[in-house]
């Protein structure tokens, strides 16, 4: 009893980030996810596409470890991202910002959906313009030609029954 | 007018396939733009690899500098070294960063393959390396006489990178003479 009351008190005062081996003590578990988190969000810019988590590579190690420094001093997540991309540049963010030069990589999909959008809308009234524009004369002689096919394929379902009849 | 509309998914595909082509193909995903092009140099104050004087940002200025980050693990720095040794030869000002790496053997390696280097600031901790945005030696800054970047090369120099490094950082050492 009393070794898993120690233990439960070990829990309560401080947290760890586990990652890649690596322990990185917290005061508290709040922090800890904060620090996993950031190491998700941010890209290793050897192993293009891991993240700081996921890749073992030195570079990534050093910028979790930086990532924990600049923690441990206070600074906010904004703050810590704003420090590598000085130095890394946007690509260490998985979420680039919206600039002049990002305009097509956000505005893109919006675009092309719109251009898809009026497309469709064009094609649908094309289709519809020629029924509209049918004369009394051409609608008559559309109702007659509907009728004779009518005719006929009643008179095409009735030959396999004559056909058993005769057989 | 039908007749025409036929043909928009095949335009489609053809833009898209111009899109990827140049997207894909043609720009080098390993080599990331730097953000600290036209930035101060990083402060520092580091040891020196050959004889352990302690030297800062101020050293690096006065006269134009290739700063390179090798170290003594990394084999793209071993084949990079000899047309390093060159433009030693040729008077270009050269500045080791010894990134990440053990004193005693980069002593070794200079004694072994030669010294092109004005002199090695010793990184052991890749701290110098981190506030440059290494992320893979071998890395080349350019760095002109006012300890300001002007530009990065990912990889190893060679006798083709330097031809286009080569009219810049004469104009750097034009203007500064």
């Amino acid at each position: 009893m009393k070794v898993v009351l120690m233990m439960l008190s070990l829990f309560s005062g401080s947290a760890w980030a586990v990652i890649d081996g690596h322990k990185y003590p917290f005061d508290d578990v709040e922090s800890a996810a904060r620090f996993e988190q950031l190491s998700e969000d941010l890209r290793c810019p050897k192993c293009q596409n891991q993240n700081l988590a996921d890749s073992n590579s030195p570079v990534a190690a050093d910028l979790r470890d930086k990532v924990y420094e600049l923690m441990q001093e206070g600074q906010s997540d904004t703050e810590i991202v704003d420090y590598l991309v000085a130095r890394y540049g946007d690509f260490v963010r998985y979420k680039p910002p919206f600039r002049l030069d990002t305009f097509l990589l956000w505005a893109g999909p919006a675009i092309l959906f719109g251009f898809g959008l009026l497309l469709i809308i064009g094609l649908r009234r094309q289709q519809k313009q020629p029924t509209a524009e049918l004369t009394v004369d051409e609608q008559a002689r559309l109702d007659e030609i509907k009728a004779k096919l009518k005719n006929d394929t009643q008179l095409h379902k009735s030959t396999p029954s004559q056909k058993d009849t005769g057989a | 007018m039908n007749r025409i509309l036929l043909f928009v998914p095949l335009a489609i595909f053809a833009l898209m396939g111009i899109t990827f082509w140049v997207g894909l193909g043609i720009e080098d995903k390993t080599s990331l733009p730097s953000p600290l092009i036209d930035h101060p140099f990083p402060e520092f104050e580091l040891g020196v690899v050959e004889d352990g004087r302690t030297l800062t940002t101020a050293d690096l200025q006065g006269k134009p500098a290739l700063v390179n980050v090798w170290a003594t693990w990394c084999p793209t720095c071993k084949a990079e070294h000899a047309f390093l040794n060159e433009l030693a030869a040729d008077g270009v000002r050269i500045v080791g960063i010894n990134y990440k790496d053990d004193v005693e053997k980069a002593r070794d390696w200079l004694a072994a393959f030669g010294n092109p280097y004005d002199y090695n600031l010793s990184d052991p901790k890749g701290k110098l390396g981190l506030e440059l945005g290494v992320y893979g030696a071998p890395e080349t800054f350019l760095v002109d006489a006012d300890g300001i970047i002007r530009a990065k090369h990912i990889g190893d120099l060679n006798a083709d990178v330097w031809k286009k490094l080569k009219p810049q950082f004469d104009a750097m050492s034009g203007a500064e003479q």
